[in-house]
């Protein structure tokens, strides 16, 4: 039995990882609700991907990438806060996309598999495939660390440093929207941000540099990814849940300790 | 004198349909250093970020030489609480490279205990010094340096513009100051240009304080007190805060060199 557990495993040890860091520049950056918006756009992609009859991935991929150059145009007009353009965006985008899988024919989805993830039901092959997709993004952050890092401290003074922002700020949307896609499976649309968001926050109480703070995400991920898998297998208990009440766990924990 | 660094040819600068710069030139050299004055909202910040390249106008032209490297004091950066970033990896973000440089560089700016504090912790002052540091890190071509002045004692003023000096003498770099009033920079300054949107008067700081639009910026308290008073012609009126009227048409007639 405990076999069938690998390969959900496996999977959800490749999204914690790939969070780690990824949520650190989420909360760095102050992207929480950009994240949302893009993992609520991500089921209209999937929609998307089931109508048109492509890869669900590449399909969820296209349309963050979409929802994010959108977003950035938008936020150059300066008369709506961006969070309310982003309340706009993620829930038009969530409308549409439960509208549109309601409108496939002949197939049966699984909604509540897209909204709240179903780590279970992932193979060998989809674990492989998240594998390959947060090595791609670890190596790219990493290669590119320091002008990430320098554009979240300061956009300016990395614009006057000659570092490439618009460059780099494009990577950064574009491997959170390849992880988005990755995670859908896991932990789906409406707790993706969760998984971003938590453990990195965790670990701004335990570490004194951004590299720490990101290696340290990355660890607490795993465990809330391994704690809510055994708790799921154990109690019974929806998976994705499971991860991020596990996640949210971990987090008050931390809070017990003196900051750092 | 050398080829220029940065050469500003006539910009104007327009943010959300207003005229924030007309008809601005400045060239900067290396080894000098230029003041920019002028009352609050005459556009010296905005002329400083033309020169950085963070600005891009709505017309003139800017030539940045090729492969300028500039160093930037911006007032004053906000950094988000949840980012851990100690001084020191903060400098590392500007020009990696071994600690030693970096100590250097926060020696000089005179906050070298500062070294492994959070840049959340630090006061407005420790973080403009800090600031400093990290662009005298980069070994500029170029210093901008935003109001470096600001907040400091007069004491602390002399160190800074001695500092800056032998800066400018040891890097043979150009030094871009901002600074809301003449007193102190006098002494430092190569050339002062007197802003208000546009370039009311330019030159040496001792022909700038002899300069009737000078007085007429900063009214007789602004100028040196012994000097006379100039009459003369200009074409537009200053209100209190310094601020030209509504609809006053920039036609040249007011550059005094």
């Amino acid at each position: 039995m405990i076999e069938l557990l690998l390969p959900p495993l496996f999977a959800g040890l490749a999204v914690a990882l790939v969070s780690g860091p990824m949520g650190a520049f989420v909360v760095w950056r102050r992207m929480a609700f950009f994240g949302d918006t893009l993992a609520h756009g991500a089921l209209l992609g999937a929609a998307l991907g089931l109508a048109l009859d492509i890869s669900l991935y590449l399909a969820v991929v296209a349309v963050c990438l979409g929802l994010a150059g959108a977003l950035t145009a938008l936020q150059h007009q300066q008369q709506l806060a961006s969070d309310t353009l982003l309340g706009i965006v993620a829930h038009t985008t969530l409308a549409l996309g439960v509208i549109a899988i309601s409108l496939q024919e002949g197939i049966q989805v699984d909604l509540f598999a897209y909204l709240f993830g179903d780590l279970l039901a992932v193979g060998w092959q989809d674990a492989l495939a998240l594998w390959a997709g947060a090595i791609l993004i670890l190596l790219l952050m990493l290669w590119q660390w320091r002008s990430l890092l320098s554009i979240t401290v300061s956009e300016e003074l990395a614009q006057v440093e000659g570092v490439a922002v618009q460059r780099t700020r494009l990577l950064l949307m574009l491997l959170l929207a390849l992880l988005i896609a990755g995670a859908i499976r896991t932990v789906g649309v409406l707790l993706i941000t969760s998984l971003l968001v938590i453990p990195a926050a965790s670990a701004r109480r335990l570490t004194h540099t951004p590299a720490q703070m990101a290696a340290v995400a990355s660890v607490l991920g795993t465990l809330s990814v391994l704690a809510g898998l055994a708790v799921s297998w154990f109690a019974n208990t929806p998976v994705g849940p499971s991860i991020v009440v596990a996640a949210s766990s971990v987090f008050v924990l931390t809070l017990l300790r003196k900051p750092a | 004198m050398s080829e220029p660094l940065v050469n500003v040819q006539a910009v104007s600068v327009t943010l959300g349909g207003n005229s924030v710069l007309s008809e601005v030139s400045l060239t900067l050299a290396p080894g000098r250093i230029t003041t920019l004055i002028g009352p609050n909202g005459a556009g010296k910040s905005t002329l400083a970020r033309v020169v950085l390249g963070l600005v891009t106008p709505s017309s003139g032209s800017v030539n940045r030489r090729k492969g300028l490297r500039v160093g930037y004091m911006p007032q004053h950066i906000k950094i988000d609480d949840s980012l851990p970033l100690t001084v020191d990896r903060f400098l590392w973000l500007a020009a990696p490279g071994p600690t030693s440089a970096r100590r250097a560089a926060l020696e000089q700016a005179g906050v070298a205990h500062l070294r492994r504090r959070a840049v959340q912790q630090l006061s407005g002052g420790e973080m403009q010094r800090v600031l400093l540091a990290r662009a005298l890190l980069r070994k500029p071509d170029l210093l901008v340096l935003d109001e470096p002045a600001q907040g400091v004692d007069v004491a602390g003023q002399n160190a800074l513009y001695g500092l800056l000096k032998s800066v400018r003498d040891d890097l043979g770099c150009a030094i871009l100051l901002i600074s809301h009033d003449l007193h102190l920079v006098m002494a430092a300054t190569d050339e002062v240009i007197c802003l208000q949107r546009h370039v009311c008067c330019s030159g040496s700081p001792e022909s700038v304080s002899r300069d009737p639009a000078y007085h007429e910026l900063f009214g007789p308290g602004g100028g040196t007190p012994n000097l006379a008073l100039y009459t003369h012609d200009h074409d537009h009126d200053h209100d209190l805060h310094g601020d030209a009227q509504p609809g006053h048409q920039h036609d040249g007639n007011c550059h005094h060199d």
